[in-house]
C-alpha cells in the first residue's frame, strides 16, 4: 500500500466512490417516485449529446460535453413528455421510443463524422474507463501534499468532486421540497412547493450526475449506480433519512470494493490481467442488492406475511 | 441505377441482400411479440432482457474456447445469451415478487448489473489468448459485415419460430394483457403466460443480437408496436400491423445501409422505425396529432356557428370575428354582420332546435337521451320524429327571426 497504490490507484476509487455517491442520492428519489428508469433513458441519451457536442465545439473538452449531455437529457424528457401527451402512449413505452432513437441517432452521428482521430469511440462510451485514471506524477502519500504532484491529477477527479458536492448541496437544500413531493404530489401543491418543478429538477441533477459518471464507467453502468445502492437501502429501513445514508454507505462500498476485486482479485485466482472495474462496480452492488433482496429487514411489501416469503 | 435501387431490389451482392432479408424477416418478429409488451405495459423489460444477454455471450465464448473449440460459432453464442437473459428475466419477476421494490426498479438493477458482469466477461476474454480478435463488442451495436449464409438461416428459422408462437398464443396473451384477473379467472396461469411472452421477446433479442446488437434491439420491440397501435383499435390487427412495420424498417434500413458507406445497419433500422412512428404520431386517422387538431377545429366552427345563430335569434350584435367570418362564408349574415335570409331562416330552425331541446330536457325522464345536451347537437339525432312532434306541440308554432 504504498507509492503504487497512490500512483494507479487511489484516483480511479476516488472517482468512483464520488460517481456513486453522486448517482445513489437523485436515485433514492427517482426509486420511491417509480421514475428509476428515467435513469436509464437519460444515461443513453448522453451519447448522442456528448458527439452533438463534440461536432458542434470540435475539442473534447468537459465543459461542453457536460452542456451537451444535459442539453440531450433535456430534449429527451420534453420529447418523452410530447410523446406520452400527443399520442396518448403509457411512460413506459414513451421512453423506450425516445431514448431507442436518439442513442441510434447519436452512434449513426458517430459513424459520419470524422471523429476517429479523438478519444471518444463508443465501446469506451458504453463500457467506461476509469482504470486508465491514474496519477502519473504521483511517488507515495507525500505527492498528497505536493502542489506539482496535485496539478497533475486527472482532471475527471475534481469534475466528479465539484458535481457530487453539487448533488449532495441540492438535496440538502431541497430536502424538504423533494422529500413532500415524493411522497404526496397532492399535499406538496397544497403547501405551494412547486411539486413539477422539483421532479424536473431531481431528473436535471441525475442527468449532471450520469454524465460526470459517464467518463468513469461509462453510460450502461451509471444506471446500476442509479438504482442498486438506493435500492438496497430502500429495504433496509422504512426511513428516508436512514435510506439516504444506507444508499450513500451501499455506494462506497460498491465502488472500492468493485475496484479492488476488479484490479486485484483477478491476481488472487493466477490470472495476470485485471479485469474492467466499472463492470466489477456493478457487479459488487448487484451483489448487495441480492442480499438485500433476500435478508433486508424491510423487504416485504406490506401484507405479505413471512410465511408467503418463505 | 442508382446503389439505392440496387440494394431495394436485392441486387447489391449477396451479402447485402442476406442483411436485408434478413433485417425484413427480424423486424416482423421483433414487431409482433414487442405488441404484447407493449400493450401489457411493460415495454421496459425487454430493455433490461437485451443488457442481460451479454454475459451470456461472454460466458458461450468463454466455454467455447475452453472446450477447445473456434468460440465464434454464432449458434452457441445466441444460446448462451439466451441462457443469461432468461435468468434476468426470472431475477425480475423475483425481485418484483418478493419485495417490496417496483418493477422499474428491478428492470434496472438487473439491467445495469448483467451488463457489468457482461463487461466484467468481456475485459476477462481480451486477457485469453483466443480472444484477442473475438469481436464479441460488434455484439453492443450489431454487425452485419461479413454475415454468413449459416447466420441469415439462424435468422430466418428463429424469426418464423417466433412469428408462429406468437400467432399461436395470441387468444391468451391479448387477455393478459388487458385484463390480467379476468384471465385468471378463467382459469388461465397468469404468471406462466406473462414469463412466455417474455420468452419470446428473449428470443427475438437473441435473433437479433448479431444485426443491430443489444441496446437497439429494444427500439425493434417496441416502435413497431407503439407505431401500429395509431392505425387501429383492434388488438388482433396491432399484432399484423406492428408485424408489417417492423419489417418494413427492417428491409428498408438493410437497404440504405448498403446503399452508402458509414450507415451503420442497426442504426439506421432504429432510424426508419421511429421516421414510421413520428408519421404516424402526427398523420394516423383518429389518433394521431393532426386529425386531433381537425377534430378540434370542426367541434370549434360547429360551437361557433350554433352561437352565432342563437345570437341572430335573439337579435343580438355577434361581436366574435371568428363567428362573423364563419357565418359570412356561409353566406348566412353579410360582412356588417345583418343576416340575410337564409341566415334568418338557420337562426329560426337553430332557435327552435334550442327551445325543443328545453322542453325535452323538462318532460323527459331519461338522462341518457337529455344528457346529449352539449348545445351543438341537433335534436334529429337523439329524439324520434314522433317525440319531436310531441315537444313541437307542447312549444307552439314557428316564430321567425327579425319580425320580417
Amino acid at each position: 500500500m504504498g507509492a503504487e497504490f497512490v500512483q494507479f490507484s487511489l484516483t480511479p476509487i476516488l472517482i468512483g466512490t464520488l460517481a456513486a455517491i453522486a448517482c445513489a442520492l437523485p436515485g433514492n428519489f427517482l426509486i420511491l417516485r417509480r421514475q428509476a428508469l428515467i435513469g436509464d433513458a437519460i444515461s443513453h441519451v448522453v451519447l448522442p449529446g456528448i458527439v452533438v457536442a463534440f461536432l458542434l465545439t470540435g475539442v473534447v473538452a468537459a465543459i461542453p460535453m457536460l452542456l451537451g449531455a444535459a442539453g440531450a437529457a433535456v430534449v429527451a424528457v420534453i420529447l418523452i413528455e410530447a410523446v406520452k401527451r400527443l399520442g396518448g402512449i403509457e411512460p413506459g413505452a414513451a421512453m423506450g421510443v425516445v431514448f431507442t432513437t436518439m442513442f441510434a441517432a447519436g452512434v449513426l452521428i458517430l459513424e459520419q463524422s470524422d471523429t476517429s482521430r479523438v478519444h471518444l469511440d463508443v465501446e469506451h462510451a458504453l463500457m467506461g474507463n476509469l482504470e486508465s485514471l491514474i496519477w502519473f506524477r504521483a511517488d507515495g502519500w507525500g505527492s498528497l501534499l505536493d502542489p506539482v504532484a496535485l496539478a497533475s491529477l486527472p482532471d475527471e477527479l475534481p469534475r466528479i468532486a465539484i458535481v457530487c458536492a453539487m448533488v449532495v448541496a441540492l438535496t440538502v437544500l431541497f430536502w424538504r421540497w423533494l422529500k413532500i413531493s415524493t411522497f404526496d404530489e397532492g399535499f406538496a401543491e397544497a403547501l405551494g412547493i412547486p411539486s413539477a418543478a422539483v421532479g424536473f429538477g431531481l431528473v436535471l441533477t441525475a442527468a449532471v450526475a450520469a454524465v460526470a459518471a459517464f467518463d468513469a464507467v461509462g453510460s450502461i453502468i451509471v444506471i446500476a449506480m442509479f438504482i442498486c445502492p438506493p435500492a438496497a437501502a430502500r429495504l433496509m429501513t422504512n426511513r428516508l433519512e436512514r435510506q439516504v445514508w444506507w444508499s450513500v454507505a451501499f455506494a462506497t462500498l460498491s465502488a472500492v470494493l468493485g475496484y479492488v476485486l476488479a484490479g486485484y482479485g483477478p491476481l488472487w485466482f493466477g490470472a495476470t490481467h485485471a479485469v474492467s472495474a466499472a463492470g466489477m462496480i456493478a457487479v459488487v452492488s448487484g451483489a448487495i442488492l441480492g442480499l438485500a433482496c433476500l435478508f433486508g429487514p424491510h423487504r416485504s411489501r406490506i401484507g405479505i406475511g413471512r410465511q408467503d416469503a418463505a | 441505377m442508382s446503389p439505392f435501387f440496387e440494394a431495394l431490389l436485392l441486387q447489391a451482392g449477396y451479402n447485402a441482400a442476406l442483411v436485408a432479408i434478413g433485417a425484413a424477416l427480424l423486424g416482423f418478429a421483433a414487431g409482433s411479440s414487442g405488441t404484447f409488451l407493449f400493450l401489457r405495459k411493460r415495454a421496459l423489460v425487454s430493455d433490461a432482457v437485451a443488457h442481460a444477454t451479454l454475459p451470456g455471450v461472454g460466458l458461450a465464448f468463454i466455454v467455447m474456447v475452453s472446450l477447445g473449440g473456434d468460440g465464434r460459432s454464432l449458434l452457441g453464442l445466441l444460446l448462451g445469451s439466451a441462457l443469461t437473459a432468461w435468468i434476468g428475466l426470472l431475477t425480475i419477476e423475483w425481485i418484483t415478487r418478493r419485495t417490496r421494490l417496483a418493477e422499474d426498479a428491478a428492470i434496472g438493477a438487473v439491467l445495469g448489473v448483467f451488463f457489468g458482469i457482461g463487461i466484467v466477461l468481456l475485459t476477462v476474454i481480451q486477457s485469453m489468448s483466443a480472444g484477442r480478435q473475438a469481436g464479441l463488442e460488434s455484439f453492443l451495436l450489431g454487425s452485419t459485415a461479413g454475415m454468413l449464409f449459416q447466420d441469415a438461416v439462424v435468422i430466418a428459422v428463429g424469426g418464423s419460430l417466433t412469428v408462429f408462437a406468437t400467432w399461436l398464443l395470441r387468444r391468451p396473451m391479448t387477455l393478459v394483457a388487458f385484463d390480467g384477473d379476468y384471465a385468471a379467472a378463467l382459469g388461465y396461469d397468469v404468471r406462466r403466460i406473462d414469463l412466455l411472452m417474455m420468452g419470446l421477446v428473449m428470443a427475438v433479442t437473441v435473433i437479433g443480437l448479431k444485426l443491430v446488437g443489444l441496446i437497439l434491439i429494444v427500439a425493434m420491440l417496441i416502435i413497431p408496436a407503439v407505431t401500429a397501435r395509431f392505425w387501429t383499435e383492434r388488438s388482433g390487427r396491432v399484432i399484423w400491423v406492428a408485424g408489417a412495420v417492423g419489417g418494413l424498417s427492417g428491409y428498408l434500413g438493410a437497404v440504405l445501409s448498403a446503399s452508402a458507406p458509414a450507415l451503420p445497419t442497426g442504426p439506421i433500422i432504429v432510424l426508419v422505425a421511429a421516421v414510421l412512428f413520428v408519421v404516424s404520431l402526427l398523420f394516423a386517422p383518429g389518433r394521431g396529432v393532426l386529425a386531433a387538431v381537425l377534430r378540434h377545429r370542426s367541434f370549434q366552427a360547429r360551437v361557433h356557428r350554433r352561437q352565432g345563430l342563437l345570437a341572430l335569434a335573439a337579435q343580438h350584435p355577434i361581436r366574435e370575428a371568428y363567428t362573423l367570418r364563419l357565418l359570412a362564408r356561409e353566406g348566412l349574415v353579410r360582412p356588417d354582420g345583418v343576416p340575410t335570409e337564409a341566415g334568418r331562416a338557420q337562426a329560426a330552425k337553430v332557435a327552435r332546435d334550442e327551445r325543443r331541446w328545453d322542453v325535452a330536457r323538462e318532460i323527459h325522464q331519461d338522462a341518457g337521451l337529455t344528457g346529449r345536451y352539449d348545445g351543438v347537437t341537433p335534436i334529429e339525432e337523439v329524439f324520434t320524429a314522433d317525440e319531436i312532434t310531441e315537444f313541437d306541440r307542447r312549444l307552439g308554432p314557428p316564430t321567425a327571426v327579425g319580425g320580417a
